[in-house]
């Protein structure tokens, strides 16, 4: 296969990454006035990559550059998500970022270098297209995080995350290189066919426990989860929407690749860990955000915990359990976005508020705000019917047929830990007295979101919900 | 169209309170009083058609549940027992809408009472139109249900949610006796439809309980119940009777009405006077199959039933507010109504049901008039001389009261057709059946006889000393209330005008149909008669014996006219063996053919005793209350022994309150504060909650926002993994 011709297939990563550079070179002869045009291109971009994504799907050709570089199912169903989730993420920070005063056209060229990455690592079937997939996600998201250079706090998160990024890069690094000496390989099929002769080499299982944790880091799982939290207070809101939602469907989709198309056969040694990691996050993430009073940080424990339950199914390593992965991110994307949304919308004179106290007796005073967070809430919290419970119901059942009930039920306690503070969300919307009412004005996009988002959540996800099981249960059987 | 008969209601109830708060109160009011006024005429449309024509109908609307070999519809059931349940509920229901436009103006909060109003005539409609239990057990829940909203319907007051409350519990312990009694039927019978239960008893068809390998002719069964053998109708009907007993404030389970009377006054005469109280007599007549072949249960209806009439008559006897005195009427009555049809005379009870709805509803809506005009004075001992005050409420109490009382020409028929008012001849009915029923031999004929005469004294005495007390003597009234009476507006004092025609004349106009001569087609067949079925068995007896042909000659049996018992004067034997009573039953036929019902064959004292116990009672209290001071009245005076216990209704709250509120209080605190609160609340909930918190407090100290420590967490966490995988895979190369 010709060079020209294997780009070919890669058209929706040449598509983001060219017109990125275009938008850069556009944007700094035109300069900020012109940001919020250069945003809806951006917004245009990522929709146009979905668009080709899916008519991609099903290409003869799946394996590009040497078998680096895969475009199957689970690709495809991932990207879609990233790529969707990444629109949405911009289309809502062209309402709020001017307001902060954050109106640089950087902005959306940022978040398409970043997206680029994530498709990367969605695709990446070799250690060394898993590690150029990572960084380019990462170094975008340094930015982001410290995108107001003028808050102390942004600046901060920027540093924090970005030292701490380069640490697991460094683990992970070393658990790529600890493969490559012990199989003598980069790419993945190369490395499981050498994996399954003979018996354990536990040097190789060294190698595939630091891959985890460096991969643990970019999802935010414990205990390399440390970060998220301050990283999400201090970076700019519309910035912690996009962090919570699109880099996370990456990571974890890398993360479930490299473990089953890699290593499959030495799953009884990795899977103790997954799966300690993923009790870990859920308990944190549970215990953790019933004291906070910032409701950034919360929703930042709220991912980690959510995490967890994500892994759960990487744990259950079945192709079931892939799917359920999938199913999970999903709703966890749509209804991360929508609160994020609400969020958004908690603005007063003077700039957006964070404290949860914020949203006392909401309900009061702007009903269908107070309406659309309590379905995010119950949602998040995993109440029937709302679409988180379908998440955590297709994870715990995955769990159990791969006979890891204990695994399920510590994941069923988990979130009844963790309603209490979502409930208690609920209860600050609907039950006290009414703090001082938001701006009325709103953006349209970002009250389009919240609703759409609500509408996903409930009642549409009912009859949703069976297609994007049979989706994404064909998109995991691509790994096995 | 027959269902919107019941449906009507139904549409004001949901539609009063969203009209209401578009359009206003008065939109809520005029559109809930139109419905009812439709749903009025259609129901004496559907008299006229049903019960005169004939014309009975079962219209199923859809089914409800079904589930496995339970199978209980929705539907509109018109025969004549429903038929007369739907002409008094939806009429009263009318004219208390009505009156109700003019009462509540003022107190606001109008589309809320209106709304309850219809719902509550829905739930009454339904439970009446009923073709299974569980139907009547919904409506039957129903009427409880807005009966409690309307008893709590000024919420803000005290005493009105206590009394709300109160009716709500005892009337719980009746319901559960009557949902032990529904489940019992389908227990025995595999069924709850109304048809195929009666079907069955008149048939003397084969049942096999539930669980029971053999089955047995149904009115032979023995089922087992907490440890013992009983005969299955008999459980069936006592339970149902509990149920009763509840709804209809019958003795020790009468607490809650007297207390009821904190509700608005239209609510008093609606629920708590002429409808829903009448449940329990409506049930134990609808039931009437059940209670011919289970004497005992029959025995405790009429025991309980004369009971109630003569307990509550001496309690009115003392009573000072205006409504409370009309309340211990209504339970007396009711105690009237439950002894006719606990001797068999159901018709006479439901005639008596028919008629008390429009004297007592009159003496309600009247009392109501009085306490408007009166600033919400509710004392009698506070009023005097009101009729210059309301003459025309004056008149139309007089006339409730000439009704109640019984005040009628004994002996005198015109036309067939006794003379006198409407109380008076539904009551001498009743009366007469009872003495009819204690000469045969039924337990506790003479009794309930007996009692009811002297009920009928002291209902005499009651109901004049209101009128004496509350419209003539002195006024007793502050000044400004003398000398500024509320208008009464013309909205609450037209609908007692029908009501006022009802009490004198429905007892003349509906005899022949209900009592009569002509009761046999009117009521075609609503009632069962143990008699009628065993003459028809024998006279088959024959012929071939199995048991669908059982069942032709039970159901053919039962059109007939069953008031027989009060026919059998001559005849001790009631409850023989077919053989002996084969010749009796031709001889009640005969009887019957000739539309004899005339009371001639009772001794002359009988025909008289009501009239003189009337009569001594008026003159009673007119001795007592038109001579002197009327608050010191000569036999009841105050500090005498009687005065005590009756002012006190027998004490029956206070040994309530020491025998089972205290006590359950009591257990409820210790189990909800060292139970509860303590041990589960402690361990469990609570407890837990603390150990989450503290630990969730405890996890993010560790969150310092210092970089060096997130890192040292990350290293931690991998030589943590580094080393159990060491440990895992045995040590490896």
């Amino acid at each position: 296969m010709g060079v020209i011709e294997t780009l070919t297939h890669a058209f929706p990563e040449l598509l983001l990454v060219l017109g990125g550079m275009i938008l850069l070179i556009t944007g700094v002869f035109l300069g900020d006035r012109y940001s919020r045009h250069i945003s809806l291109i951006a917004v245009a971009l990522m929709i146009g990559a979905a668009i080709l994504t899916l008519l991609g799907q099903g290409a003869s050709a799946n394996a590009l550059f040497d078998g680096a570089f895969r475009i199957d199912d689970f690709a495809v169903f991932s990207k879609i998500v990233i790529f969707v989730a990444a629109a949405f993420a911009i289309l809502m920070s062209i309402g709020t970022l001017p307001g902060e005063e954050l109106g640089r056209f950087e902005y959306p060229i940022l978040i398409i270098l970043a997206v680029f990455g994530m498709s990367l690592m969605v695709s990446a079937s070799d250690l060394i297209s898993l590690y150029m997939g990572v960084e380019t996600q990462s170094l975008a998201l340094y930015i982001l995080a410290a995108f107001n250079r003028d808050s102390r706090r942004s600046t901060e998160a920027g540093l924090k995350y970005f030292v701490l990024g380069a640490l697991s890069s460094g683990l992970l690094l070393y658990g790529a290189s600890l493969i490559y000496g012990f199989t003598g390989s980069t790419q993945f099929e190369t490395i499981a066919r050498i994996a399954t002769s003979g018996e354990t080499n536990i040097g190789l299982v060294f190698g595939v426990v630091f891959l985890i944790a460096g991969l643990a880091f970019k999802v935010s799982a414990a205990p390399f989860h440390m970060w998220t939290p301050d990283v999400y207070e201090g970076a700019p809101t519309p910035v912690t929407a996009f962090f919570a939602a699109a880099p996370k469907v990456a990571a974890i989709a890398l993360f479930s690749r490299v473990l089953v198309t890699s290593v499959p056969d030495i799953i009884d040694q990795w899977r103790p860990i997954i799966a300690i990691i993923s009790v870990a996050s859920m308990t944190v993430g549970a215990f953790s955000a019933i004291v906070q009073v910032n409701i950034k940080r919360l929703m930042a424990y709220s991912s980690i915990g959510h995490m967890g339950y994500a892994l759960i199914g990487l744990a259950a390593g079945t192709p079931e359990g892939i799917g359920s992965i999938l199913i999970y991110m999903t709703i966890y994307v749509v209804m991360t976005i929508g609160a994020f949304a609400c969020i958004l919308m908690m603005r007063r004179r003077g700039g957006l508020t964070e404290k949860i106290a914020d949203l006392s007796g909401l309900s009061k005073t702007n009903a269908p705000l107070a309406l659309m967070l309590t379905v995010f809430m119950f949602s998040m919290a995993g109440v029937p019917p709302a679409g988180g419970f379908f998440g955590k119901w297709y994870v715990f059942l995955a769990a159990v047929n791969a006979d890891l009930v204990w695994l399920a039920i510590a994941g069923a306690v988990a979130s009844v830990i963790s309603a209490f503070y979502y409930l208690k969300v609920i209860w600050v919307i609907w039950f006290d007295e009414p703090a001082p009412t938001f701006e009325r004005e709103v953006k349209p996009a970002l009250r389009f979101t919240a609703a759409g988002a609500a509408f996903l959540m409930f009642p549409l996800t009912l009859f949703l919900v069976g297609p994007l099981r049979e989706a994404a249960n064909h998109a995991a059987s691509a790994l096995f | 169209m027959e269902p919107f008969v019941v449906l009507l209601p139904l549409f004001g109830a949901m539609l009063a309170m969203p009209v209401g708060r578009a359009f206003g109160a008065r939109a809520a009011e005029w559109l809930t009083t139109s419905f009812l006024a439709l749903a009025c005429i259609y129901a004496w449309v559907l008299f006229f058609r049903v019960a005169i024509g004939g014309a009975a109908e079962t219209i199923p609307l859809y089914t409800w549940i079904a589930s496995g070999g339970f199978e209980a519809s929705w539907a509109v059931r018109l025969d004549t027992l429903s038929a007369v349940m739907l002409v008094v509920v939806n009429t009263v229901s009318f004219l208390v809408h009505a009156y109700s436009i003019g009462y509540m103006k003022g107190y606001g909060e109008q589309p809320r009472f209106f709304a309850y109003l219809s719902l509550f005539t829905f739930a009454m409609l339904t439970l009446v139109t009923a073709d299974n239990f569980l139907q009547l057990f919904f409506g039957w829940e129903g009427v409880g249900l807005a009966s409690y909203l309307l008893i709590g319907f000024w919420f803000k007051k005290k005493s009105a949610n206590d009394a709300a409350i109160k009716a709500f519990v005892v009337n719980r312990v009746g319901d559960f006796g009557f949902a032990l009694g529904i489940m019992g039927i389908f227990f025995v019978f595999g069924s709850v439809d109304f048809d195929t239960v009666f079907g069955v008893i008149a048939a003397n068809g084969d049942a096999v309980p539930f669980g029971y390998s053999m089955g047995a002719p149904i009115r032979d069964l023995t089922i087992t119940f907490i440890g013992h053998d009983w005969h299955a109708l008999t459980v069936i009907g006592v339970l149902l009777f509990i149920g009763a007993m509840g709804k209809s404030a019958q003795f020790m389970l009468h607490t809650w009405l007297p207390d009821a009377m904190e509700g608005p006054t239209p609510v008093s005469a609606l629920i708590h006077a002429a409808t829903m109280v009448t449940a329990g007599v409506f049930l134990v007549s609808r039931c009437s199959a059940i209670y011919e072949f289970a004497p005992n249960a029959a025995a405790m209806v009429t025991l309980v039933g004369a009971t109630t009439a003569f307990f509550a008559a001496t309690v009115g006897l003392l009573q000072d507010d205006i409504k409370k005195i009309v309340a211990y009427s209504t339970c007396s009555q009711l105690g009237y109504m439950f002894f006719a049809a606990g001797v068999g005379a159901y018709d006479a009870a439901m005639f008596h049901l028919f008629t008390h709805a429009f004297f007592k509803a009159l003496l309600f809506l009247g009392s109501g008039a009085v306490i408007v005009g009166m600033h919400h004075e509710q004392n009698i001992k506070k009023m005097g001389d009101v009729k210059v005050l309301l003459p025309l409420t004056h008149i139309l109490m007089v006339v409730g009261t000439i009704s109640i009382t019984g005040v009628g020409i004994p002996g005198l028929k015109l036309f067939g057709v006794p003379v006198g008012t409407a109380g008076f001849v539904s009551k001498d009915m009743i009366l007469e059946s009872a003495y009819a029923a204690g000469q045969a031999g039924a337990a506790y004929g003479n009794y309930a006889f007996v009692l009811g005469l002297i009920a009928a004294v002291f209902t005499a005495f009651y109901s004049w000393r209101l009128i004496f007390l509350t419209f003539w003597g002195r006024s007793r009234a502050p000044e400004n209330v003398r000398k500024h009476p509320h208008a009464v507006p013309d909205i609450m004092l037209w609908p007692l005008a029908p009501l006022a025609i009802g009490a004198l004349a429905s007892g003349m106009l509906f005899y022949s149909q209900f009592v009569g001569p002509k009761s046999d087609e009117f009521w075609n067949g609503a009632f069962f008669s143990r008699a009628e079925i065993e003459a028809a068995e024998s006279l088959h007896a024959g012929a071939s014996m199995d048991a669908t042909a059982l069942l032709d000659h039970g159901v053919n049996a039962v059109s007939g006219d069953h008031q027989v018992i009060s026919d059998l004067d001559a005849d001790a034997n009631l409850h023989s063996s077919p053989d002996e009573t084969h010749g009796v039953a031709n001889e009640i036929v005969i009887h019957d053919e000739s539309g004899d019902h005339d009371a001639h064959r009772f001794p002359l004292w009988v025909i008289w005793a009501p009239f003189f116990a009337m009569a001594t009672g008026t003159l009673a209290a007119g001795w007592h209350y038109l001579r002197g001071d009327p608050l010191k009245p000569g036999l009841l005076r105050e500090g005498g022994m009687i005065y005590a216990f009756l002012k006190n209704k027998w004490y029956f709250d206070e040994i309530y309150d020491f025998l089972l509120v205290r006590p359950a209080f009591a257990l409820g605190r210790f189990l909800w504060k060292e139970g509860d609160e303590r041990t589960i609340d402690g361990v469990g909930p609570d407890g837990i909650t603390a150990v989450v918190a503290a630990s969730a407090k405890r996890i993010v100290r560790v969150q310092t926002g210092y970089m060096y420590h997130y890192a040292f967490a990350m290293l931690v966490g991998i030589a943590v993994f580094i080393t159990f995988v060491l440990f895992t895979t045995g040590g490896g190369r």
